[in-house]
């Protein structure tokens, strides 16, 4: 016999369902009444530093139709790299967004601020990156991912390093398509699987 | 230092499994490649902080919410309580919960929503709170209904609450559900059943708690939430390997 371990398990995810929106985007749902506004409008607020960025794109199964029923959020640093809460982070970067993709049509549009380059824990540079979170009917346990900026450069970034099959990399970069404009398609599964992250 | 602090990794067969004939939504929307691994990083160890400023008086109480306090639900009124930890045992203050359901008849107030059972006029079903410094929560509502799906020819859900999670960091982050102690519809749930280990599903499953019910008045249900955990150690500042 051993010491016995005192460590707790983490509670089971269970899926978000088609009607994740009443809880975390209740205007979406149709809901309208019971809180003031939806949480997690924007990441950021008018006078944020850096460029501002819309980025869009739809989330695809493995059949290649895009979801009408995912909601995502992200998370990201201010354009100095600071994550709110951090000393001298920008008062006006919240970080937080909550979207979903539209029911018609599938698209969704992430407006914000191009964060900076982050360090990590050894003090290397992560290169900027936006955390995204995501879950709908039949997604079991959510979905992490990244999106990173094809404009930038990311040949040293830890975690793109990480990616053997190199071309694999492309699916967590956001591609530039006018001025402020980027897109970035999420594939669930099969060709073009987006890499996501077990971190 | 703890805010820093890597989390630990998550043990993912505690998790569903991602793709499951039985639940067919999953089959064509989870990954067929293995996830990236990797130790997490300040983007996943920091995380929104939500303020009590956020919350208002009627957010915990689904009975009051919908109506602002003019007229009651339909339903079986219950208290769900419980304590959110992480993995380590320490309590989580500030922690949002978000949760929304079904109402007594097995109806969601969702455009999407096309189930005939009728919705009630004083329900709208989500509720809010945030855990105190003990990491304690609580909220009233009415016991959700169970109602049919479109899955197999015959599946019911059984009664549940979704329950949404924000710990102190974006990792930690954690959708699930609450299912009902003595409901006969877990055991035949495909959704339910993607966590395989049934002492894991037992886990979701809140037992009455007549303690803590008040008579004449609502029974309650206690729901314990387990987060990640923070690894603590003195040794984390070199490079993996190194």
């Amino acid at each position: 016999m051993v010491q016995p371990l005192e460590i707790l398990t983490e509670t089971p995810s269970q899926t978000a369902g088609p009607f994740v929106h009443i809880g975390c985007i209740p205007s979406f749902a149709g809901l309208e009444g019971i809180y003031s506004h939806d949480l997690g409008r924007s990441a950021v607020e008018e006078g944020a530093q850096g460029e501002v960025i819309t980025i869009t794109g739809c989330v695809f199964d493995g059949t290649g139709w895009a979801l009408r029923d995912a909601m995502m959020e992200s998370w990201q640093a201010d354009a100095a790299g600071r994550y709110a809460g951090q000393a001298g982070a920008d008062p006006k970067v919240g970080g937080f967004c909550r979207f979903a993709v539209d029911k018609e049509t599938g698209a969704f549009a992430l407006r914000t601020i191009k964060p900076g380059r982050v360090r990590d824990r050894s003090g290397a540079f992560m290169a900027p990156h936006i955390s995204l979170w995501i879950v709908a009917r039949g997604i079991n346990i959510a979905l992490h991912t990244r999106i990173y900026f094809a404009d930038e450069d990311n040949s040293t970034d830890p975690l793109l390093a990480r990616i053997e099959q190199r071309p694999r990399v492309d699916t967590l970069l956001a591609t530039r398509t006018g001025a402020g404009a980027y897109h970035f398609d999420v594939r669930l599964q099969g060709e073009g699987e987006t890499v996501f992250l077990d971190i | 230092m703890r805010d820093t602090a890597a989390l630990m990794p998550r043990r993912r067969e505690v998790h569903p499994v991602t793709s499951c004939p039985d639940y067919k939504k999953s089959v064509p929307r989870a990954p067929s490649l293995p996830l990236l691994s990797m130790e997490s990083t300040t983007s996943e160890e920091t995380g929104p902080q939500f303020g009590h400023s956020l919350i208002g008086p009627l957010d915990n109480n689904l009975i009051m919410n919908f109506t602002q306090g003019k007229s009651p639900a339909i339903g079986e009124r219950i208290r769900v309580h419980g304590h959110v930890l992480d993995e380590t045992g320490r309590a989580v203050p500030n922690a949002l919960i978000e949760v929304w359901q079904a109402n007594a008849g097995g109806r969601y107030r969702h455009v999407k929503d096309t189930y005939f059972a009728p919705l009630d006029p004083h329900f709208g079903g989500c509720g809010r709170t945030l855990t105190d410094e003990g990491g304690y929560y609580e909220f009233m509502t009415i016991r959700p209904g169970a109602y049919p799906w479109p899955n197999r020819a015959n599946d019911w859900r059984p009664m549940h609450i979704h329950f949404s999670i924000f710990g102190q960091a974006f990792g930690q982050r954690l959708i699930s559900q609450m299912y009902f102690e003595g409901d006969p519809l877990i055991d035949r749930c495909p959704i339910a059943a993607t966590v395989r280990d049934r002492s894991h599903l037992s886990r979701l499953v809140a037992p009455l708690d007549l303690q803590h019910s008040r008579g004449m008045d609502y029974l309650a249900y206690r729901f314990d939430i387990v987060l990640r955990g923070r690894r603590q150690t003195m040794f984390e500042n070199k490079r993996e390997g190194m």
